[in-house]
């Protein structure tokens, strides 16, 4: 009776935004009169920090600090449509309409700009600290304040725009399956380090080391929580998690979480997380759903390193001490 | 966490103000000093708390329902059955057209699962509104049950739900969605192995912080404003529009922070019955799921079966995969149909392989619904194939990570779907997971790209 150590591999893709496409999301930009933004949306925050990526995103596209703009969501009266937020679409479906209704309020906003200091428009850049100035000429500018003060009390202008991402849907052909499911896709391989008692059949999972391509980390403190949590996740979904432990049989159901097992803060393997950016063609900023891939690759990561430990494939989830112990017997018996 | 910049940074411009930035959350100080304001933070005077009496049976039929005595436990209010809902058989993927009308919010003449909401009770505590729920009195036939998603498909199994009048969901394509790309056949028959092995796991709870829940208020003007932690606001508001037989405008949903959803908060449960109670009463209604609710009651992650055949040469090209798999619905389309589509999508992995052979197929059996959850469709298929992938590794003696290498999709490869693969970059994951984990491979596959070559 021994601890064992082995380690495995898995490498995965995953696509982005609802499959099959036909799935809507508009955005609404506005300004105050002070030359703050408003982000108006109908999106859900689950916790993930969608509307700080909303506001980072509307930031750029208009050049302005991300602290000159809100975000106000979540609301059927004030919100224009979201499809919601699941399918790893949020920051990609959401961030499109975003640049899309800030770029028109940008236009605006640099055609004021252009009446106020007799340039043409396309002659002005953004400085991205609330400036606007003739592009080889920065000795000539004005504040997006008063840019906007204009606007509302001078020139009678909506510095705002109307912001739309659809990507149409996809019908697959009935006898081939030729289809579009998704337009970009993420991409993830994990090698996990477990050990594993061929007395108890308990396993641990020592190290987690995964890499993450995402297209482009838009916020990378935001990105490193969600893919750390999503990497506790999987190790979760691989050796834990079930509402029904003797599938298909009905009993023994976790009403609560002194019985539906989770892994505790002490269960919780070293974690590595490497992320690499190939932007996408059609994403915010080149920017990919990481969302729900990262919670994926590390379940056949740890089965394959259960294998490696004590030579039994464990092919039902999750892999619980009960199953790696029968999986020996089975394997001492032959 | 490590951003790998040298990767693909010929691709990338690098210039930008406020993207890539590690800029704090305006949220974070709201959550840990606790003023985020979530859904259930909404009191009102008056408000009536719904509890429901569910099914204690997998699969019966409802003889009778007595309410006499429940209707007399102080505090009681209300009490609704499946005759007080204007439009009780619906599904919530009927918005984008994926029929057919198969769940009811409360059971009309039969129950298809241990839990199904039958009666609802509303009554000024929670306390009585339970009490009151124990005392509705249901008079059930017990009828057999199927579990197991291969019984269920067998002839004579019985039949879950009369509005598919089958045990699984009918596509356009048949019995399953299909994808046939190459000659399989003629693949497996070429191959130097065949291995076919079977995979399966078990449901799977979303776990948030938060369970699933709504408030509700009537407003003066005729309209009702629903604090919701749905995850899609106005496919919740259009589907409760079609239960209600209620103009849109008549609704005003409001969310606002989520304590996760995970995929758990979008099936559009407790809003329209809770909107109904408001109507009803006239009065501001709560309805929130219970930790065991949100446990045993709300849709888990689908148990799937995927059985996946390959057929592998012994210089590691994998040169046919048959894949076939199962989800398990439970007694409800809810989302479970798109999931399994979303499977037939995602097969046979990232991986170029020239023959290909997809079933999937969405089963219908007497358990709580099964409906999305991160990684829906895909997270337990990603098992099977990645443990597949080690095993054909081991099968021909080969290194599992330089084994994926020889298989990777790449630009311009195409995929069984027939969508040309763009923006691949698995192969620089794998080369940079080899270095982390210090896992080496041979030199030729740290020199691979996912670019089309000469591109």
């Amino acid at each position: 009776m021994a601890i064992r150590r082995g380690r495995g591999v898995a490498a995965i893709n995953y696509p982005t935004g609802m499959n099959l496409g036909g799935d809507p999301t508009q955005a609404l930009v506005h300004s105050t009169p002070t030359g703050n933004f408003m982000v108006t949306l109908s999106s859900v925050d689950l916790g993930q920090g969608m509307k700080q990526i909303m506001a980072q995103i509307c930031a750029e596209t208009i050049g302005v600090p991300t602290d000159r703009v809100v975000v106000d969501t979540a609301d059927t009266d004030t919100g224009p449509h979201c499809m919601g937020t699941f399918a790893s679409r949020g920051t990609h479906r959401a961030g499109n309409a975003v640049i899309q209704a800030a770029r028109e309020a940008r236009q605006v906003m640099l055609e004021v700009a252009a009446e106020e200091l007799e340039v043409n428009a396309s002659d002005l850049e953004t400085d991205g600290q609330g400036n606007i100035l003739v592009k080889g000429a920065p000795q000539k500018s004005i504040s997006i304040f008063d840019v906007a003060l204009s606007a509302h009390f001078k020139r009678g202008r909506s510095i705002s725009g109307r912001g739309m991402f659809l990507i149409p849907r996809s019908y697959p052909e009935k006898e081939t399956g030729a289809m579009k499911p998704s337009t970009c896709y993420a991409h993830a391989c994990t090698v996990a380090e477990v050990e594993v008692d061929d007395e108890t059949g308990e396993v641990t999972v020592v190290t987690v080391k995964n890499v993450f391509e995402i297209g482009r980390a838009l916020n990378p403190k935001m990105v490193e929580q969600q893919l750390v949590g999503g990497s506790w996740m999987g190790i979760s979904h691989a050796l834990y998690e079930t509402t029904e432990p003797y599938y298909p049989n009905r009993d023994h159901g976790g009403t609560d979480f002194n019985q539906y097992l989770m892994p505790g803060p002490g269960d919780l393997a070293e974690t590595e997380i490497i992320v690499l950016e190939r932007p996408s063609a059609d994403g915010p900023y080149g920017a990919k759903g990481p969302g729900e891939m990262c919670a994926n690759p590390q379940i056949p990561a740890v089965a394959n390193a259960v294998f490696d430990a004590v030579g039994v494939r464990i092919d039902t989830l999750p892999i619980t001490p009960e199953r790696i112990l029968r999986a020996l017997k089975a394997q001492a018996a032959n | 966490m490590e951003l790998r910049k040298n990767y693909f940074a010929d691709v990338r411009k690098d210039d930008l103000n406020e993207i890539g930035q590690p800029r704090p959350r305006s949220d974070s100080p709201g959550h840990v000093t606790g003023k985020t304001a979530f859904f259930a933070d909404r009191n009102f005077p008056g408000i009536l708390h719904l509890k429901m009496v569910r099914s204690p049976h997998h699969h019966a039929r409802i003889r009778s329902i007595d309410t006499s005595e429940a209707e007399k436990h102080p505090g009681v209010v209300k009490i609704l059955t499946a005759k007080d809902v204007p439009h009780n058989v619906y599904t919530i993927l009927i918005l984008i057209q994926v029929g057919p009308e198969d769940e009811t919010v409360l059971a009309d003449g039969k129950v298809r699962w241990k839990g199904e909401a039958v009666v609802a009770v509303l009554a000024e505590t929670e306390r009585a509104a339970q009490e009151a729920a124990a005392k509705v009195k249901v008079d059930y036939e017990v009828l057999p049950a199927v579990f197991d998603m291969e019984e269920a498909l067998k002839p004579g199994a019985p039949l879950v739900n009369e509005y598919h009048g089958q045990n699984y969901y009918l596509y356009d394509s048949g019995e399953c969605r299909k994808v046939r790309f190459g000659d399989v056949e003629a693949g497996f028959a070429g191959a130097d192995h065949i291995l076919e092995e079977s995979y399966q796991s078990s449901p799977i709870e979303h776990a948030p912080t938060e369970t699933t829940g709504c408030v509700v208020a009537p407003e003066g003007n005729d309209r009702f404003t629903c604090y919701t932690n749905t995850q899609a606001m106005f496919f919740t508001l259009d589907n409760t529009s079609i239960i209600l037989q209620m103009p849109g405008s008549k609704l005003h949903f409001v969310g606002g922070t989520v304590g996760g959803g995970f995929g758990g908060k979008v099936d559009v449960i407790v809003e329209p019955i809770a909107i109904l109670g408001a109507k009803l009463t006239g009065r501001p209604v709560c309805f929130i799921y219970s930790r065991e609710e949100e446990m045993q009651i709300s849709s888990p992650r689908a148990a799937e079966k995927v059985v996946i055949k390959d057929g592998v040469m012994k210089d590691g090209r994998i040169v046919a995969r048959k894949v076939t798999g199962y989800t398990d619905a439970g007694a409800y389309s809810r989302h479970s149909p798109y999931g399994a589509q979303k499977g037939a999508g995602h097969y046979p992995g990232p991986y170029t392989i020239p023959n290909v052979w997809i079933d999937t197929y969405c089963v219908y059996t007497n358990r709580t619904p099964s409906s999305a959850m991160r990684g829906f469709g895909v997270t337990i298929g990603d098992f099977a194939l990645e443990v597949q992938m080690d095993k054909l590794a081991r099968l021909i003696g080969m290194d599992p990570l330089e084994f994926r290498f020889i298989n990777a999709y790449r630009d311009g490869d195409m995929k069984a779907h027939r969508q040309p693969t763009e923006g691949a970059a698995l192969i620089e994951c794998m080369q940079e997971a080899s270095r982390a984990a210090n896992w080496p491979v041979a030199e030729k596959y740290m020199a691979m790209s996912s670019y089309v070559k000469g591109a």
